[in-house]
């Protein structure tokens, strides 16, 4: 694996072949570079801020690695190989799971139709195996939010707190190694952001790398050990978190502007 | 579910709907069913001194109509489910008619000879085939060329009208294949009394077992189970149903003509009082009942059902799940399709030849059926048993003023008053429940 800008030369050995990696990766719609040449990386057990304006391109630079989208150009690797990844089926294969901002949970069915959409349990005639799939889903939403109850009603008619822990359990129930959480707490109260911060500790404890997406560097700087900033599609710079305070990182996000603790990115305002 | 606390708030019927977890939409809808059947019956019997409604004869006319209806409204349902429209089942029906009844009077005597017992088989299968080739076709320039399905099958109803005015210039194709005409009914086309009973208790089982293995599936888990005499009462109204209807359907004898013929053919005696040979299940109800049991099926037991129900819901979602909604989208349209046929088949046999005018209309049937059956045109939600109540709600209306001696007028506008006043009171009913 060539040296990448981005690799932090403190990193051990252990860790020197990043969980995922993309680089350089386009796409552009009709004409617009939502993503230009963004490059970015992962490790096992860290959690990587992805951060800028609403529109700078995270959340679709996101999508490519999530397989909702396939990028122009660029390459992911995953353990170091090169990955393909064009449909959301590929990234679930290489253990890639995503809570999206709008959760993205069929309103109409309940909760463990939801966490086993597109992965059902079948029963040996190859019907859907509701009792089992249940029965999971209770185990799961038990570790995850003891106070859910509500295995057989609509997740349209649980609250943004259930909700939440409906698509977090999907995410987190199938053996995923890379978890994206795309503006996880947005909707949520002051409890339930503690609650996600305690479930990313733990998922870092698991080995499990996160990459957390945000507009607000408040809900991302004490939970990440670096950050990534976008501006207009690019990316501005990347930064342990120890080693820059949030008012750089706000300038690398406001302006652009690349502080001396990051290393910076072919977004980076030239001085 | 199953609070303690909230059990004593609430009143008796509260505390037996959440035993017995039936479904109070269901509920609501054989209600007015029953409202319907009553007041024609009484209506009849005030008017015309004579309540032909609620007897053998007419309950069993009533099955037959039906048929055909029912079975395009599960595939409608799958339709509306995932947020789409088929306005061209009508048109499709007709065509394939006019395909089959071509195939089986022009085409296949000239090589297997008249009356050729594989003549109805090839028949049938070409017009499914035919049917789901059509739907399939619809669902890929609604899938892959993303033209709403609104449009598409728009120009599917006239397209395949026009196609079968032009496969026979307007002729009507008669007489069908003798053992296809037995599909649709008719003193011949039933199974007779002894095989209504052996249906019965076929289905009467088949009801027993469903509760209990749906018992044992819940008691494997350790999920909250219905108490015992709520399983009981479900079953004793399940069979009961079953056993009423057999006894309605054999109730129903053979008119005189044709016992008639019947005994001087097989060489009987005919007896001072006639002989009593009851009709029992006409072969289309059958068919209709069988399409509904295979698709509450796929809706509720398979992934396919699973993620008709989950596009309709979310698509976006459904797409992010991995499910290749576009694939889904073309098999949904290709099944009803396949349908289509199989209502083809049915109609066409019932009248004993294919018409240029068959199946006009029936799309705002179907969709009527799906509609008042409880589907939902926001998307992902209807069911199976609801659409072919709806269908039943329809032509009891249809029939019902037909008995009665209203106006054919009247009759449309009455059919199209109840649908806009369903989809109202369903509206309410949601909105309360939500």
């Amino acid at each position: 694996m060539e040296n990448h800008a981005q690799i932090n030369p403190d990193q051990n050995a252990a860790q020197a072949v990043p969980l995922v990696e993309m680089k350089d990766i386009s796409i552009s719609f009709g004409g617009i570079h939502a993503v230009d040449k963004a490059s970015c990386d992962l490790y096992p057990g860290e959690v990587v801020g992805l951060l800028g304006h609403n529109g700078a391109g995270k959340s679709t630079l996101i999508k490519i690695l999530s397989g909702a989208y396939t990028r122009d150009s660029g390459a992911i690797y995953v353990d170091g190989k090169e990955a393909t990844i064009t449909n959301p089926r590929h990234a679930k294969e290489y253990g890639i799971e995503t809570i999206y901002q709008t959760l993205a949970l069929a309103d109409n069915v309940d909760a463990a139709a939801n966490l086993y959409l597109g992965r059902e349990l079948l029963t040996r005639w190859g019907t859907l195996d509701d009792a089992a799939m249940e029965a999971e889903t209770r185990k799961v939403m038990n570790r995850l939010n003891p106070n859910f109850t509500r295995f057989k009603d609509p997740v349209k008619q649980l609250s943004g707190g259930q909700r939440q822990s409906v698509a977090i359990a999907r995410a987190i129930h199938f053996n995923a190694r890379i978890l994206i959480m795309d503006e996880p707490t947005a909707a949520l109260g002051p409890q339930e952001t503690e609650q996600v911060g305690q479930l990313i500790h733990q998922l870092k404890a698991d080995g499990i790398g996160i990459f957390l997406i945000s507009h607000d560097i408040h809900d991302v700087f004490d939970l990440a050990d670096r950050v990534v900033v976008m501006k207009n599609g690019a990316v501005v710079g990347a930064a342990r978190t120890s080693d820059v305070s949030k008012d750089e990182v706000l300038g690398m996000i406001i302006l652009g502007k690349c502080p001396p603790g990051a290393t910076p990115g072919p977004g980076a305002l030239q001085e | 579910m199953s609070d303690p606390n909230q059990d004593k708030q609430d009143s008796a019927l509260v505390r037996f709907l959440r035993a017995t977890e039936v479904d109070t939409r269901l509920l609501g809808m054989i209600g007015a069913l029953m409202l319907i059947w009553l007041g024609f019956h009484f209506y009849g019997v005030i008017v015309n001194d004579y309540g032909a409604f609620l007897t053998p004869r007419n309950l069993w006319n009533l099955s037959v109509q039906t048929s055909s209806i029912a079975v395009m409204a599960t595939g409608m349902v799958l339709v509306i489910v995932t947020r789409h429209i088929d306005l061209s089942v009508g048109s499709l029906l007709g065509f394939t008619a006019m395909i089959m009844g071509v195939t089986q009077v022009w085409v296949l005597p000239q090589f297997l000879g008249l009356g050729h017992p594989l003549i109805w088989v090839i028949t049938v299968v070409v017009g499914i085939t035919f049917g789901a080739l059509i739907g399939a076709f619809q669902g890929f320039l609604i899938a892959y060329l993303s033209i709403p399905a609104f449009i598409v099958t728009l120009g599917g109803l006239l397209i395949w009208r026009g196609a079968s005015y032009l496969v026979a210039r307007g002729e009507t194709i008669a007489p069908v294949d003798q053992t296809f005409s037995l599909i649709g009914g008719g003193p011949h086309g039933t199974i007779g009394a002894t095989g209504s009973i052996i249906v019965g208790v076929v289905f009467a089982f088949f009801i027993i077992l469903l509760l209990i293995n749906g018992r044992r599936q819940r008691l494997r888990f350790g999920f909250p189970t219905r108490p015992m005499w709520a399983e009981l009462l479900i079953g004793g109204v399940g069979v009961g149903f079953v056993a009423a209807a057999v006894m309605v359907m054999n109730a129903y004898p053979w008119p005189k003509g044709v016992v008639k013929k019947y005994a001087a053919a097989n060489n009987i005696e005919v007896p001072e009082g006639g002989i009593f040979i009851s009709h029992g299940f006409a072969i289309p109800i059958l068919i209709a009942i069988g399409v509904g049991v295979l698709m509450t099926f796929l809706a509720n037991r398979t992934r396919f059902g699973r993620y008709v129900f989950a596009i309709g819901g979310n698509p976006e979602a459904a797409e992010l799940a991995g499910i290749n909604t576009k694939k889904m989208t073309m098999l949904i349209f290709a099944l009803m399709g396949a349908l289509t046929g199989i209502a083809a088949v049915i109609a066409s046999a019932r009248l004993k030849s294919a018409t240029l005018a068959l199946g006009q209309f029936d799309e705002l049937y179907v969709i009527a059926a799906a509609v008042i059956g409880g589907t939902s045109f926001a998307g992902g939600i209807g069911t199976i048993y609801g659409a072919i109540l709806g269908a039943l709600v329809m032509q009891s209306l249809q029939s019902g003023m037909v008995l009665i001696g209203f106006d054919a007028a009247i009759q449309q506008m009455v059919v199209g008053g109840v649908l806009v006043v369903a989809v109202f009171l369903d509206n309410l009913y949601r909105r309360n429940s939500a």
